[in-house]
């Protein structure tokens, strides 16, 4: 026990019970190192005394006969003086130092290579020892298994060993012990599990109502995994299109403007991510920074070209709607039209930071991915923070004043024109805030906004306009809609279907979700 | 003087072909290229009359016309697609190729009756129009007005668009429909075709106009323009809007149709990009550059607007969608009126 | 024509939670000329929304000539001949006088009706003769848009008559006039009552008083006071109203 824990596996254990194991370890090892000591020089004796060398330290479970058994099964191993050497890497050697083998050592060592692997310091090589002796499904590596789950700290390792330790199981003569493997595998959401028991039905005719009952339990679990990982895929496009739809509810729920350029203003996030990661990429203080600091700069950016396009354009176009459509439609244009000539047309790379990459495992084996789960936060975040500046501070109190009556607010001093200004800018920042998030999941390129636009417009339509709830829910519940569709009707099948739903919803509430009710809503 | 512009235009439009059978070389031979580049602006004004009807007249801004535009060019190259016959590189008797590469057995049936010519344009008119009425009915009728309305036809357009990129729906997928070899017993790709499509996209913009300028000074005209500003207020004086509204746009819709069905065999290609959302809204800006509600403005917007087009992308594409988005600018800001606006100033 | 003119019985609307409309009750006879009175806020406006379809009440019992108006679209509601004037003055400014009362005029109503439609001879008299009856025979052919605020005023009005309603709502219609407007307008409304039912819906205690009709004072949705002009004046709950708290 304390030799495998010695063998440094890090997971789990506070620094002070590992200082208790090194002790333990200090105690042991000298009767250990005795006999490892004393087994090598059998690997090079008659193929009888190498099988029992072979076995035995198979049977120690030192990891350092790992390497020797393994150059032994390769013909890579020499003799050498007082015992063997691993030849260095390079051609296969040969001459007299060589040590063959005859068929009972290698029988041998592969048993003992699949004990010394499960124990191996590596967590790689110990999972493809479990996965082995998965395939293998022999009940004589029931005690193998057992020995190494005692010691195993992995979880993501410990479920495949108890996998393979179910699989051996089934192999047992002992009705008893293939009923508990039965069980054990029905309490996996594993698809090999289910297989296993599968392949198992047609030879146990006398456990076939345990292995029934296994698999269903196996089939339950899988598809509340598989519910469980659409409802997440939901919600990530729901993000996404929150993200992409609180600029918009913003400018075209508050101010009534609506802004066709809203998903280039997106675009223009993502590519200030991009400039801002190739102007950090030489500090290396700095660089690994690089996409918290594209959140204000990218907020900054559009902002600002937001105010300039309502105080320049929009400005003069109040109270007429469709001109002000076409305008933004233009504005859109040239933002596009001007990115592809200075970018380029083809999709630009944005690295993740580390901490963005690879997946993250729930309960259940469900897995997913990082920076979806960030996005996620970060869209939750983005809508607190608009909850917050337009319930909370001075200036959401102008601006919804200047919506709920423009003439009274203007009489009580407040500066509708630096209000309207604002707000626009506000909605069009947190567009460059979606756009810092797309980059991340998606190709930033000139027309990486035009693929959000319409989507993030039902969200507005659907939740109802001027209500950050009804955007919230609006959003969530699209994505996940979407994605629920998708695996039956196909991903633009699906998409189709959305949108007539919304056109079919909206006849039932044409002011979407949470409308504005009274005399607000009439003018 | 002024009744005299109009039939100048057409007759000035008709003569265009004609030049282009002076002998090579004479200065004044138009070329083929401009035959059949005129004839595609001929449809376009077409789509931008019906648009006009919409917008307008009755301030219903469609952002989905264009997508009435592609389903009539579908209708019609469904039916060219049929006369391919045993022509194809497949050489399959009935089948288009992409079915033959896509493993049909059979067509479909909603490939049925395309073989003829009148059922096809017949479709090509009451798809668009049955769309339109549907859309058109559904949003009406829940008071969908102004961007609303916009949003929901552009969402329309886009969702085609996606549907027929799809290569199972049965309509040639990303690639759409060429390679057209006859029409009404007629080679295409010859001068004669070119002529008789130029003179029916021309037969086919003076009949809509005149239908057009007939109805609008009826009294329905003046309901439509009155729904247009305000049309609550014509609730009240007792008109279910929803029906005028849902005549004009369904009527619009068919144009474009029309539209769409002629524009197919000049350019002998039709595929789904035709349904994209910026498509439907440059025909907007077409009708804004002209001058909206006066349908002279709207074709004159489609012929300049596409001029332009034709002339910069000939030595700067990079600037056109520039300039482009530019019009879109300064057309509500500067010229609210249009060019006709200007010009009758 | 039955005996029943307008009929309101308990109407409540809800903004909100706000009671826009409280158990209103309300009876207009057939030729009626009334004036309804009341403080900003009173419901004036969403009881006309009420009348004219364009709100749906909570509950309550909306009625004329027997007819359902909580179950009628507005335009089906104009039909049955109760025409509106809005407080802000809606003509359509990009027609003529002469086409804004063509199209208030009697007559069908669909769109292939409207293609069709030929001015007959009869018609034209009509639209003639109610462009006499207020005032505006000069500007037949001049856009709505180019006319002054009363002349709006009065197109308006005509726009009604040409409905030939037989009940007419008139909400402000004297708001921001010149007094002789103001005079011109009551002797053109008292001039309508006795064909139809009229009610007037004004701030203005001066007008109310020229109109020499029965008054209805709402307050907070519901009604207060009703009676001929000296009578509501003199009521304490109403002068509590209007004056003081």
């Amino acid at each position: 026990m304390p030799a495998s824990l010695a063998s440094g596996d890090p997971h789990g254990t506070s620094s002070l019970i590992r200082w208790f194991l090194l002790l333990l370890l200090l105690a042991a090892l000298p009767a250990r190192g005795q006999d490892f000591d004393s087994l090598v020089p059998g690997l090079a004796g008659g193929f009888t005394q190498q099988a029992e060398a072979v076995e035995r330290l198979g049977a120690l479970g030192d990891p350092r006969a790992l390497p020797l058994l393994r150059a032994l099964s390769e013909s890579r191993l020499l003799r050498a003086e007082g015992g063997v050497r691993v030849a260095p890497d390079g051609p296969a050697p040969s001459g007299p130092e060589v040590i063959r083998i005859n068929n009972r050592v290698r029988v041998a060592l592969r048993g003992a290579l699949g004990r010394l692997q499960l124990v191996s310091p590596d967590p790689a090589e110990r999972l493809a020892a479990a996965d082995g002796l998965l395939r293998a499904r022999s009940a004589e590596d029931i005690p193998l298994l057992e020995a190494a789950l005692a010691r195993e700290a992995v979880p993501r390792i410990r479920a495949h060993m108890e996998l393979a330790l179910g699989a051996a199981r089934l192999g047992s003569p002992d009705p008893a012990v293939r009923r508990a493997g039965i069980a054990a595998l029905g309490g996996t959401a594993s698809p090999e599990a289910r297989a296993v028991l599968l392949a198992a039905r047609g030879t146990d005719e006398a456990l076939s109502a345990d292995v029934n009952a296994a698999v269903a339990a196996i089939d339950r679990r899988l598809s509340l995994r598989r519910a469980a990982e659409t409802a997440f895929q939901g919600l990530s496009l729901g993000s996404v299109l929150l993200l992409a739809a609180l600029g918009l509810a913003v400018t075209f729920g508050v101010m009534g403007v609506i802004n066709m350029a809203h998903g280039e203003f997106v675009m223009i996030g993502a590519y200030t991510t991009v400039v801002v990661q190739e102007a950090l990429r030489a500090s290396p203080t700095l660089a690994p920074w690089s996409l918290p600091l594209a959140i204000p700069a990218a907020f900054l950016v559009t902002a600002a070209i937001g105010a300039a396009m309502e105080r320049g354009l929009i400005r003069h176009l109040y109270g007429r709607p469709l001109e002000t459509l076409l305008l933004t439609f233009g504005v859109g244009m040239v933002l596009q039209q001007v990115v592809r000539l200075v970018f380029g047309a083809q999709n630009r790379e944005v690295i993740s930071p580390p901490w963005m990459q690879g997946t993250l495992t729930l309960p259940f084996d469900i897995t997913v991915t990082q920076n979806r789960a960030w996005i996620i936060l970060f869209a939750l975040a983005v809508l607190a923070a608009t909850f917050a500046a337009i319930r909370l501070t001075r200036f959401g109190l102008e601006m919804r004043a200047v919506v709920q009556n423009r003439r009274i607010a203007a009489t009580m001093g407040i500066r509708t024109g630096r209000v309207d200004a604002l707000t626009f800018a506000f909605g069009s920042g947190i567009a460059g805030l979606a756009g810092v998030a797309l980059s991340q999941i998606d190709n930033v390129s000139p027309n990486l906004g035009t693929s959000y636009i319409i989507d993030s417009f039902m969200v507005v339509v659907f939740g109802g306009v001027g209500s950050l709830l009804g955007t919230l829910i609006g959003a969530f519940t699209l994505g996940v809609v979407n994605k629920l569709l998708e695996p039956w009707a196909g991903a633009v099948l699906a998409k189709v279907a959305v949108l007539v739903g919304i056109m079919l919803f909206i006849q039932r509430r044409p002011k979407g979700l949470f409308a504005l009710k009274g005399r607000a809503a009439e003018s | 003087m002024r009744r005299l512009v109009l039939p100048g235009i057409v007759a000035l439009l008709a003569l265009l072909p004609l030049l282009n059978l002076l002998p090579e070389g004479s200065p004044f031979r138009v070329s083929d290229f401009v035959v059949s580049v005129a004839g595609k602006w001929l449809c376009y004004a077409i789509l931008a009359l019906a648009l006009d009807l919409a917008w307008g007249y009755a301030g219903i801004l469609s952002l989905g016309h264009g997508a009435f535009f592609a389903l009539g060019g579908y209708a019609i190259g469904m039916h060219l697609m049929r006369l391919i016959g045993p022509r194809g590189v497949y050489g399959h008797p009935v089948l288009p190729d992409f079915m033959v590469f896509l493993g049909y057995q059979e067509l479909p049936w909603f490939w049925w009756g395309f073989g003829n010519f009148p059922f096809a344009l017949l479709m090509a008119l009451l798809v668009p129009g049955l769309l339109a009425f549907v859309v058109g009915y559904l949003a009406f009728r829940s008071r969908i007005t102004g961007v609303y309305l916009s949003i929901i036809t552009q969402a329309m357009t886009y969702a085609l668009m996606l549907a027929f990129f799809r290569n199972d729906m049965g309509f040639g997928g990303n690639n759409g429909f060429t390679d057209f070899k006859e029409l009404l017993g007629m080679p295409l790709n010859t001068p004669f075709a070119r002529f008789v499509l130029y003179f029916a996209a021309l037969v086919a913009l003076v009949g809509c106009f005149l239908v057009s300028a007939a109805m609008t000074r009826t009294k329905f005209g003046r309901v439509l323009a009155a729904i247009r500003d305000g049309e609550s207020r014509v609730r009240f004086l007792g008109y279910d809007t929803l029906r005028h509204k849902l005549f004009i746009f369904v009527l619009s819709a068919m144009m474009a149709g029309l539209a769409g069905a002629l524009y197919v065999p000049i350019v002998g290609i039709i595929n789904p990009g035709e349904f994209s959302p910026a498509n439907s809204i440059e025909a907007v800006v077409w009708v804004a550059f002209g001058g909206r509600g006066t349908l002279v403005g709207a074709v004159l917007g489609a012929f300049s607007v596409n001029a332009l087009k034709t002339w910069l992308t000939s030595f700067a594409p990079d600037l056109w969608l520039i300039v482009l988005g530019i019009l879109f600018i300064a057309v509500p800001l500067l010229m609210p009126r249009g060019l006709i606006g200007m010009l009758r100033r | 024509m039955s005996g029943e003119g307008l009929y309101l019985d308990g109407v409540t609307v809800v903004f909100d939670g706000f009671r826009a409309l409280n158990t209103l009750s309300l009876l207009v006879a057939p030729g009626e000329l009334r004036a309804v009175i009341g403080p900003n806020g009173a419901g004036k406006t969403t009881m006309m929304d009420v009348i004219t379809g364009k709100t749906r009440p909570a509950s309550g019992i909306a009625r004329f000539e027997g007819h359902d108006l909580t179950r009628m679209e507005e335009s089906a509601i104009a039909n049955l001949g109760i025409g509106r004037k809005f407080q802000k003055p809606t003509v359509f400014d990009a027609l003529t006088v002469f086409e804004n009362l063509e199209l208030a005029l009697k007559a069908p109503r669909g769109p292939v009706a409207c293609l069709r439609w030929r001015l007959s001879g009869a018609a034209r008299s009509a639209i003639e003769a109610t462009m006499e009856q207020v005032g505006l025979r000069e500007r037949a052919d001049d856009p709505a848009g180019l006319l002054s605020h009363g002349q709006r005023q009065w197109l308006e009005i005509g726009m009604l008559l040409m409905q030939d309603p037989k009940l007419l709502l008139v909400d402000e219609p004297v708001a921001g006039m010149t007094d002789h407007e103001t005079a011109e307008t009551a002797r053109l409304l008292a001039g309508i009552a006795g064909d139809r039912s009229v009610v007037v819906v004004e701030h203005d205690l001066d007008f109310v008083r020229a109109l020499g009709c029965r008054v209805t004072v709402l307050h907070e949705g519901t009604m207060l006071s009703e009676g001929s002009i000296d009578h509501v004046q003199a009521d304490p709950r109403v002068v509590e109203v209007y004056l003081g708290r």
